[in-house]
């Protein structure tokens, strides 16, 4: 029997010598289906330490079950790009007394190699391992596709743990992560819900504003010239974004043109473009669906990437720099261009940079789609609420109802508008959505700092306060 | 003219769809009092029907307002809902008769004192409506197109209604022939199957062919296919931007007839090349 594998997660925490006061890491490719955090907490509040630090990629709805840790002393700090849910609600209605540190999906692996986020653990939601080890994220019942978030704390962390619920009996040939990183392995029944790992199929939206929208962005694209052989492009999963993805194929057919890479969360949508050949290549941190889980394990053009591969600033270089365009949301944009996507407009933790701030840096087009009205609320605001992407990196806002061009961008207006697009300030779009809506009150802010916002680069950029 | 192109109908008892009837990138937008909204919220829909009218009123839209038939109890308040909120334009439903029109073209004048820049447009969907689409046509004054209605007027004639479109052949043609004779617009009726997207394009381009000015949307999904269908080919813009570049030199050379390409270029020719390039805006 292989010394590596060990019978429960307890055992492999305690030969991992877990104690008071470590940093434990996590990921989240198995977003709201993650059974492994809560499971790991679990065993090591049953082995009764105190004061560890929660380094994990993504917090979901899932993760509720780690306020009770928190309340007992088990939790005493998070460090994470992103969290949704009842444990942001309550972090931001101040149950952690420390501030949480939101950092990007390239500052995470920035953090983790300059070693100012230092890993004593980093437990990995491995979907399949082999006798040796070895592990990938293809493979098995809980099969998530890309583990590319977890590649940077296995590279730095003092030890590795695996936990599986699939252990071939053949040596695995896809590896992600090599065996003589893995200190300890454990077996469960189950790593984790297949429904809330990804979901089956994420559909297309036929909400006619968000297809507006996507219209509009995809127009700016065309428009800004960027738009030809070897175009590499990202777009996240949201309704918007995902249509002017289906804009941007059927222009590249039109055209006839080969992009390079897509980049970022992967759909099927972005899979149908490589096997139609308009893209060469998919460089994948995570998979959003069944589709691109199929897909990263049998197409060689649809690659697996590290999260330092993908946006860590301090890397020789990474993916995000060689983005011509970007597409992504937004909670408020400000008049200065900058962006929140971390609180929502009373302040409540609602999501983070995730690779938000990385991609625009990197992009020479970043594009913010967001409906010009969002729940009665302007989503352009005087001041962002937080402020997670600097406006340095925003080139454009598309609203259903007007395209405003951050004023440094003199050359995009000029083509913008030479194509005929809808182009206005961002203080029209202030005044055209206040029109609709009235001007809200200001929200109060809390006193209590219970979250830090960390720019790529480590520059802390803005506080966020307790509700 | 741009206003009957794309012709997007939506009720008007929906506060969300009305707020972003601006957006959805048609022409014209028929805030419906009738067939979308039921009895019992026809007053709701009048009030927020003209509130949107004055106070979200969408840029560069055309506004239609479509009330509810004659022969209902509704008609006026809608009517006066609609006028007092400032239409454009007025749609009337189930018309059969020029007589309708002056009903409500008289109504119009007494109600308002800018009553003369509203304009009217007539629904027609049945059997007699069609067959007297000449009288009804020739009204002149405030009226600026015919629409047809073939839901209503299959249903009327027993006909099964089918993406091809065979059975409104027909109204089609004595529709769209009768406009062209009294110089409105003739606008073709919706494509009633909504998921359909191949059928509708096949539909649209169809009807842009037989020469109407545009085509109703009952889908906000429906707005960028027919306008595509609608829209001039690149081919024919540079055609008709060169007629055009031709004749104002013509013009200026104090010449007479002039040619391009071997084809004389008449008045007709410029029309045509006019109406194009009103199209391709």
């Amino acid at each position: 029997m292989n010394h590596k594998f060990l019978p429960d997660v307890a055992t492999a925490l305690r030969e991992a010598g877990l104690a008071d006061n470590m940093t434990l890491s996590f990921h989240h490719h198995m977003r709201n289906g993650d059974y492994v955090a809560n499971m790991v907490l679990e065993a090591a509040a049953q082995l009764g330490v105190k004061g560890l630090t929660i380094a994990m990629s993504s917090l979901f709805p899932v993760h509720e079950a780690m306020i009770p840790h928190i309340k007992s002393g088990v939790i005493a700090a998070i460090d994470t790009d992103y969290m949704s849910g009842p444990l942001a609600a309550a972090i931001s209605r101040g149950v952690l007394e420390k501030p949480v540190m939101f950092r990007s999906h390239g500052g995470r692996p920035r953090a983790i190699g300059e070693g100012s986020l230092k890993i004593d653990i980093a437990v990995v939601a491995a979907p399949c391992v082999d006798a040796y080890g070895n592990i990938n994220g293809v493979q098995g019942p809980s099969a998530c596709g890309s583990l590319g978030y977890i590649l940077p704390d296995v590279e730095h962390a003092a030890k590795v743990v695996a936990v599986t619920d699939f252990v071939s009996d053949e040596a695995l040939r896809h590896i992600s992560i090599p065996h003589n990183r893995v200190d300890h392995v454990v077996c469960v029944d189950r790593i984790g819900d297949p429904t809330g790992i990804v979901s089956g199929s994420i559909s297309m939206t036929r909400d006619p504003l968000a297809l507006a929208i996507a219209r509009n962005a995809q127009a700016v694209i065309r428009a800004s010239g960027l738009l030809r052989d070897g175009f590499n492009y990202q777009t996240g999963a949201g309704g918007a974004s995902l249509a002017a993805s289906t804009f941007l194929r059927d222009d590249m057919r039109k055209l006839g043109l080969k992009g390079g890479f897509l980049l970022g969360g992967i759909t099927k949508y972005m899979v149908e473009m490589i096997e139609e050949g308009l893209f060469e290549s998919i460089f994948d941190v995570q998979c959003f669906d069944l589709s691109s889980v199929r897909s990263i394990r049998d197409n060689a053009a649809h690659q697996e990437i590290s999260a330092d591969t993908y946006a860590n600033p301090k890397q020789k270089s990474c993916c995000v720099d060689f983005l011509d365009a970007v597409l992504l949301g937004a909670s408020e944009v400000d008049l200065e261009f900058n962006v929140n996507v971390l609180t929502d407009s009373n302040g409540v933790i609602i999501g983070g940079s995730g690779g938000h701030n990385d991609a625009a840096a990197g992009a020479d087009l970043t594009i913010i789609v967001a409906p010009l009205v969002r729940a009665r609320l302007p989503i352009v605001v005087e001041r962002c609420t937080t402020i997670t992407t600097p406006g340095k990196d925003v080139d454009v806002l598309v609203t259903e109802q007007g395209i405003a061009v951050n004023p440094r961008r003199t050359d995009l207006i000029d083509r913008l508008k030479a194509a005929g697009l809808p182009v206005c300030t961002i203080e029209e779009l202030r005044e055209k959505a206040l029109r609709i809506t009235g001007k809200p009150r200001p929200m109060e802010k809390g006193d209590r700092v219970v979250g830090l916002v960390e720019y790529r680069d480590g520059t802390i950029v803005d506080k966020v306060y307790a509700v | 003219m741009k206003t009957f192109r794309t012709m997007l109908f939506m009720p008007g008892n929906n506060p969300g769809m009305l707020a972003s009837a601006g957006n959805l990138g048609a022409d014209s937008v028929i805030l419906d009092l009738e067939d979308a909204v039921a009895p019992g919220e026809k007053d709701a829909a009048r009030i927020l029907v003209r509130r949107t009218l004055t106070d979200l009123r969408p840029e560069n839209v055309t506004c239609v307002v479509r009330i509810n038939g004659l022969d209902t109890p509704y008609w006026r308040d809608d009517l006066a809902a609609a006028v007092t909120g400032g239409t454009d334009v007025i749609l009337l439903p189930k018309c059969e008769h020029p007589d309708m029109l002056r009903e409500i073209a008289d109504f119009i004048g007494t109600s308002s004192r800018n009553g003369g820049a509203i304009k009217i447009m007539a629904l027609v969907e049945s059997a007699l409506g069609i067959e007297n689409a000449s009288a009804i046509a020739s009204f002149g004054g405030p009226l600026i197109g015919m629409l047809l209605g073939a839901e209503d007027l299959t249903a009327g004639m027993g006909a099964k209604r089918t993406p091809e479109g065979d059975e409104i052949a027909y109204a089609r043609g004595r529709m769209l022939m009768a406009c062209k004779a009294a110089g409105i617009a003739a606008v073709d009726t919706p494509f009633p199957f909504v998921t359909d997207m191949e059928g509708l394009a096949k539909d649209a381009a169809y009807a842009a062919q037989l020469g109407f000015s545009g085509k109703a949307l009952i889908s906000p999904h429906h707005v960028h296919a027919v306008k595509t269908a609608f829209m001039p080919t690149a081919e024919q813009i540079a055609w008709a931007s060169r007629v055009i570049e031709t004749a104002e030199a013509a013009e200026r050379d104090g010449k007479g007839a002039v040619s391009l390409d071997g084809m004389m270029i008449d008045l007709p020719i410029i029309k045509r090349a006019k109406s194009v390039l009103q199209m391709a805006e």
